[in-house]
């Protein structure tokens, strides 16, 4: 049994008083899809970012292919292999949307010495086939040519993700990416995203409020609470736990089935 | 279309560098000042494109003017290419030393604090009487591989020196606007934290932008000094910086041309004013800004790039 | 014992006077986010306008009192027409825009206007010493201090208390504080956010008149005093943090006690001892002193 490409022991996060995140534990195995559940203020993000360096964690430690990553920068991580996405996208506005990928793109393949991004293109050859293969991958080649900054929301998020993806990284996390999508087109953007996703070899954990979009793409679920994780197995029994029913997805006891349609 | 903007260039290097025959001396002195200028201009612009506006390059400007004043006066080196090196490697330098502290600044607080370290500068010159204090000192004449030419032919010589740096510094700085690094200043500005997170260091892309203005600084303060003959702390007082500024908002922030026909215009426009109207070239200065910001907002390169767009042959 | 009263003293007026520049930049800063080069030109303005007004009311032979309150209204009018001029005519224009760009407008500005206080004063100095003289002075065992250096640390403090009390205690000073604090949400309540800049404005441009009008008898009223100003009422606000009014207070005492002991002990140092300060506290605190916490971004 190989080692997990995640592991996480103990880890918590403290800003003064307040307890955004406690005794995580958890570990992934390579190229499981992990569904992450939670209300708003559960710790999710958090834990986020702290697996991505963006936040340093008060206690516990961070394991990356048995790697101690434990405080390292974003930057640093990133370059190892682990790349996220965002609740709210975090593009690049005044460039087009290849611009977008084409910069993540040149500094994945850009040599990684010291003076490796001010000697090399940015519009390299491998640069830009791997941003145009990605702009078909999530298929947002029409808007190939527009200025981020006019972008629908949808195409804003997949962007978001293809810039996350470029530079082949093997953990993804992405946090919601279905928020501010409206109901009716969260599947089809969920659907883009993992047949992306899906030839990459990639470990995939993905932050998701509705609990239809979970069952259908999560092979592992993990139920946030209160800045720990409560809940951890598969996407049927975690769901039909009456606790994370009363908790996080917020219909009645003993219903036929759990998300929003019962309440 | 790089090909197109390289032919321009070079015809315009190449005519800039016959006029030496052709235009009278007050001219060829102006023009060797503004091209110096435009030095500190092109490294205004880098930093510029990454979103941070300095109000202290007069203090590289200032660093470099002083150690070929200092370096020809002390020392038996006499030679200008090496002088203007050595004023550059200076400025260099402090501006590695200066970038851990400024590095991590933005906006207004990095305008503000770079601001003061120029403005300290000014101050220790100042309160020094053996540099001169406020009347500064004389640089020595300088040397070329060897040749000492004196009258026109030392015009002629600076101007060409002058010229000649210019177009390498153009040339190493285009280059870097097409590299990952120098193509970064966009994304830079508009979201350093995803730069971060794909996977960069923003303080060190920062660092080298600060590293490069500082240098370009020294340059064209040594090759100020030389041309001018003369250093004085004012080159370090924050009005200075503020010229630098002006022309940068004049020339536009986009590409490396017009940092020196911005500060070719403006080295003209207050030549004029400072001769016809003495009392009022600030006055004129100040509606020049004025108007530009309000109706030219990206500069001169901005009509520039319109002309071209009109004509189809970029996108705007 | 005895320098360390006089670099008490020495500190005290010299933060007074910073504290009086400083005070209209960080309100203008705090409110509209704008470094305004022109409060340069507020000041320049007031001191020659104080000059003006000693010269037509000193040597008369009226009751001095009389005229220090015509060298601050003298000047307080002259900065409110200025900040009039100024808010209404060029500002006003460039709202929305960069930050930046907005400290260039202001910098043209101030470059158009000290060009026009030659056109209207001439390039000659002003001396404006009476009413220095006419506050006489007091002695304190060894030392003597003038009056007039001492009725400045009062107007300071005073200042600085009507301030406090202003903007804690009155609707225009809660006004000014919401939307300092989040300008889209105060516009988003109902508050007439272009009403407040305007008042703002022309509040800061009668502060820095005022600060000009004080001090432009201790001082030649000649050219170029605008621009010392404004670099040094800079690293004060900076110091303190923008937009912050106890940060200019205390900003202000640090850099004036600062400068004092410089002064008397290490002379050399006098000229930079503001921008070493500046440069220290940015150091530890990078955004100045007194400043609130950055909400989380994502």
């Amino acid at each position: 049994m190989s080692a997990p490409i995640l592991s996480v022991r103990d880890l918590g996060k403290r800003f003064g008083s307040m307890i955004a995140a406690r005794d995580i534990t958890v570990s992934l195995p390579a190229q499981q899809t992990v569904g992450v559940i939670g209300s708003n203020g559960a710790g999710k993000t958090t834990f986020i970012n702290m697996v991505t360096g963006h936040l340093r964690p008060t206690h516990g430690a961070i394991h990356f292919e048995d790697r101690d990553i434990t405080g390292l920068p974003s930057r640093t991580i990133k370059a190892m292999g682990i790349s996220r996405s965002f609740q709210v996208a975090q593009i690049f506005p005044s460039l087009t949307a290849f611009d977008n990928i084409c910069v993540a793109a040149a500094i994945g393949h850009a040599p990684k010495h010291v003076m490796g991004h001010v000697w090399t293109p940015l519009r390299s050859p491998e640069a830009v086939s791997e941003a145009e293969t990605l702009l078909d991958l999530f298929a947002i080649r029409r808007y190939r040519d527009t200025l981020a900054v006019t972008l629908p929301q949808g195409v804003r998020k997949l962007l978001d993700i293809g810039m996350a993806v470029a530079g082949s990284p093997r953990l993804l996390l992405l946090d919601e990416p279905t928020s501010g999508i409206s109901i009716e087109e969260k599947f089809d953007l969920m659907q883009v995203i993992m047949s992306a996703l899906r030839n990459r070899k990639i470990t995939v954990l993905f932050v998701e409020h509705d609990m239809e979009i979970v069952e259908r793409f999560a092979e592992r679920v993990l139920a946030f609470y209160d800045g720990t994780v409560i809940a951890d197995g598969t996407p049927a029994a975690t769901l039909a736990d009456e606790r994370i029913q009363t908790l996080i997805s917020g219909s009645r006891p003993n219903a036929a089935k759990g998300g929003f349609a019962d309440v | 279309m790089i090909q197109h903007s390289r032919i321009i260039a070079s015809s315009a290097f190449l005519a800039a560098a016959a006029a030496v025959f052709v235009l009278p001396d007050w001219m060829i002195s102006l023009a060797t000042i503004a091209f110096a200028n435009g030095l500190v201009v092109l490294g205004l612009i880098v930093l510029w494109r990454a979103g941070l506006v300095s109000f202290g390059q007069a203090l590289y400007y200032c660093i470099g003017a002083y150690a070929v004043a200092l370096v020809g006066r002390w020392t038996g080196i006499t030679d200008a290419i090496l002088l203007v090196l050595i004023g550059g490697a200076c400025a260099g330098l402090v501006s590695f030393v200066v970038g851990f502290l400024l590095a991590r600044y933005r906006e207004i607080f990095f305008a503000m604090l770079s601001l003061a370290l120029s403005m300290i500068l000014y101050g220790v010159l100042v309160k020094t009487e053996s540099l001169g204090s406020t009347d500064g000192f004389s640089v020595i004449v300088p040397t070329f591989l060897g040749y000492a030419p004196h009258q026109d032919g030392l015009l002629a010589a600076l101007y060409w020196l002058v010229l000649a740096v210019c177009a390498i510094a153009a040339l190493l700085v285009d280059a870097y606007f097409h590299s990952v690094a120098g193509a970064l200043a966009v994304p830079l500005r508009d979201n350093e934290i995803r730069v971060e997170f794909l996977g960069l260091s923003v303080s060190r892309l920062i660092h080298t932008k600060l590293v490069i203005s500082g240098l370009l600084g020294g340059l064209g303060g040594a090759l100020a000094a030389l041309a001018v003959g003369h250093v004085d702390p004012n080159m370090s007082y924050w009005t200075t910086s503020g010229e630098f500024v002006f022309i940068t908002i004049l020339a536009g922030a986009g590409s490396v041309g017009p940092a020196f026909v911005g500060s070719l215009l403006f080295e003209s426009v207050r030549s004029f004013a400072v001769a016809m109207l003495p009392q009022l070239w600030q006055l004129l200065l100040g509606s020049v800004l004025l108007l530009t910001i309000l109706f030219l907002p990206q500069g001169l390169g901005s009509l520039i790039t319109r002309l071209r767009w009109r004509r189809g042959v970029e996108a705007p | 014992m005895l320098t360390a009263f006089a670099i008490l003293v020495d500190g005290l007026v010299y933060a007074a006077y910073l504290f009086i520049v400083a005070i209209g930049l960080t309100l203008i800063f705090g409110v509209m986010k704008i470094l305004n080069v022109a409060h340069g030109s507020f000041y320049t303005f007031g001191a020659y306008g104080a000059a003006t007004a000693v010269g037509i009311y000193f040597d008369r032979g009226l009751p001095a009192a009389g005229g220090f309150l015509l060298m601050a209204l003298f000047a307080m009018v002259l900065g409110l027409a200025l900040g009039l001029i100024l808010e209404r005519g060029v500002m006003r224009l460039v709202y929305g825009r960069d930050e930046v760009v907005m400290v260039l407008v202001t910098y043209a500005a101030f470059l158009i206007l000290e060009d026009i206080v030659i056109l209207i004063w001439g390039p000659g100095s002003y001396a404006t010493y009476q009413p220095l003289l006419a506050a006489g002075n007091t002695e304190v065992g060894e030392l003597i201090l003038s009056n007039y250096d001492l009725g400045l640390i009062v107007v300071a403090a005073l200042l600085a208390m009507i301030s406090f009390w202003a903007l804690k205690f009155t609707r225009y000073g809660r006004l000014l504080t919401a939307v300092i604090f989040d300008r889209e949400t105060a516009a988003a309540f109902g508050i007439n956010v272009r009403l407040v800049y305007t008042v703002t404005f022309v509040i800061g441009a009668m502060l820095g008149a005022l600060g000009g009008a004080i001090m432009a008898p201790k001082i030649a009223v000649t050219l170029g005093i605008g621009v010392e100003v404004i670099v040094l009422a800079f690293a004060v606000v900076a110091i303190g943090g923008m937009g912050s009014i106890e940060g200019a207070l205390v900003g202000a005492l640090i850099v004036g006690i600062c400068r004092a002991a410089a002064v008397h002990l290490v002379p050399q140092i006098e000229l930079f001892v503001i921008y070493g300060v500046m440069a220290l506290v940015l150091l530890i605190r990078p955004y100045g002193l007194f400043v609130r916490a950055q909400p989380r971004k994502i």
